[in-house]
């Protein structure tokens, strides 16, 4: 097989790789806020109840939630699992990282002083206008760092998916490379993430720079 | 009619009494300030006044209006929504740390509140607060973020977005403690342009010669009680021990 064919191919499964990363990112953001919402409940059930949650996702392999999660529904209810495959990945990784996000949130809204809460209360700001005018902004730029960090472990992890047989990049790069007898689809597979680990984490910097403005 | 009453007002914090039964009233235009020693509970009373902390006992009222009060049950009843932001809208407080919104620059700092809570036409907003900032000196920094201001400065913006809501009465909370002297003098000096304009204001400071001048009336607190109350030259003249020994310390400084 010639290197140009090796790119192509592992290209489309660069496709899916995009895929699975653009939807997990755009699901697991904002539920990591809701998450965050929820383990500061003042209703004690549902703080605990999400503590256990996010304890659960933080402490046991992401590889080991995906195969829960898609065969899961299957062994529990006799599912047809046929077409869900996408759906279990990234519901799995939705879920997943937005327990990572969620502790990200706290740190950041744990560190705004109290004296921007009293400020706002003074001025008489509602307590939907403090928290997304007052509060969320300045945490934003607190936990931008810490999520770019998470942004480009979930490039990385993507890869995970190929526990549960889903044809990505990672296990078009595993074919090839068994089929030719090379490593060369493993550098390749290396330059793919590398670049767009570039590519995210000049994005996150443009961010980061918009935000220099104040400190 | 009074401005501010606060009643018999009662404050512990984890059972350790902080104000024990004080009582004050602020006339229309009348400068009060407070003063005594770390601890006595000055902070706190203004806090309470407004609503920053929740009282144990007693009753504050606001335009002669009962807005805060606790019952004989020991409930505490405290005003909720259009209630309270009315009562929200009679007071102003200028922080000991400024407090201004660190992402806002200083034109946003002072305008957002009376554009989105007060809901007033921007143009409006705008040239108040411009008349505003040249007052507090600070007509070149408009588009400046606090981080760029000094001390000084940033106090001055405080002040002026205190302002710009227009309240009836407006609380200092130790403005210049955080200041160095030269800069303390600057925002003295706009504090007692304040004075001229009739702006009913409470102080709580530590700046005895600064008290002296600007206040109509002085309330010397010690240990949560007021210890002594009355003009400035009653106070500072008084034959009163815990007065005189809070003094001496000052002078020796």
């Amino acid at each position: 097989m010639s290197f140009e064919v090796m790119v192509q191919q592992m290209a489309e499964g660069f496709v899916q790789t995009f895929a699975i990363f653009a939807l997990t990112l755009l699901f697991s953001l904002p539920l990591g806020m809701v998450v965050y919402f929820g383990r500061a409940s003042r209703i004690k059930p549902i703080s605990w109840l999400v503590k256990i949650y996010i304890s659960i996702m933080r402490g046991t392999p992401l590889m080991l939630q995906l195969l829960v999660w898609y065969f899961g529904p299957f062994y529990l209810w006799g599912m047809n699992i046929g077409n869900y495959k996408f759906t279990a990945i990234i519901l799995a990784c939705s879920v997943n990282y937005a327990a990572y996000f969620s502790e990200i949130y706290r740190s950041g809204i744990e560190a705004i002083p109290v004296g921007q809460y009293e400020a706002a209360q003074i001025l008489g700001y509602s307590r939907g206008q403090t928290f997304f005018k007052i509060v969320l902004p300045q945490v934003v730029k607190i936990v931008l760092p810490s999520v770019t960090n998470e942004v480009i472990n979930l490039v990385k992890d993507t890869s995970l998916v190929y526990s549960i047989s889903y044809i990505e990049m990672f296990a078009v790069t595993k074919q090839i490379a068994a089929a030719n007898t090379t490593v060369v689809p493993f550098v390749i597979a290396g330059v793919f993430y590398y670049i767009f680990n570039c590519v995210v984490a000049f994005i996150m910097e443009r961010f980061e720079k918009k935000l220099d403005y104040y400190h | 009619m009074y401005l501010l009453e606060m009643n018999h007002i009662k404050k512990e914090f984890d059972g350790v009494g902080v104000i024990h039964d004080i009582s004050l009233a602020v006339q229309e235009g009348e400068i009060l300030s407070i003063i005594g020693p770390s601890g006595s509970g000055k902070s706190t009373m203004l806090r309470c006044a407004t609503m920053l902390e929740t009282i144990d006992s007693g009753e504050i009222r606001y335009m002669g209006e009962r807005a805060v009060w606790v019952d004989e049950s020991g409930k505490r009843h405290y005003p909720k929504g259009e209630e309270a932001k009315k009562i929200g809208s009679y007071f102003g407080l200028v922080f000991q740390n400024y407090n201004l919104f660190p992402h806002y620059s200083v034109m946003k700092n002072i305008t957002d509140a009376p554009i989105h809570v007060q809901k007033r036409p921007k143009e409006e907003v705008y040239r108040e607060a411009r008349e505003l900032l040249a007052k507090m000196g600070l007509s070149d920094k408009e588009d400046a973020y606090p981080c760029q201001l000094s001390g000084g400065q940033c106090q001055r913006v405080a002040i002026a977005r205190a302002l710009a809501l227009n309240p009836k009465i407006l609380f200092f909370d130790e403005p210049t403690s955080a200041l160095d002297p030269e800069l303390t003098g600057e925002v003295l000096k706009v504090i007692r342009s304040l004075a001229d304009l009739d702006i009913t204001m409470v102080i709580v400071t530590h700046e005895m010669a600064f008290a002296r001048d600007i206040s109509d009336r002085i309330i010397f607190m010690d240990q949560g009680l007021v210890a002594l109350e009355g003009t400035p030259e009653q106070v500072f003249g008084a034959d009163h021990a815990r007065m005189r020994e809070f003094l001496g310390r000052f002078n020796e400084n």
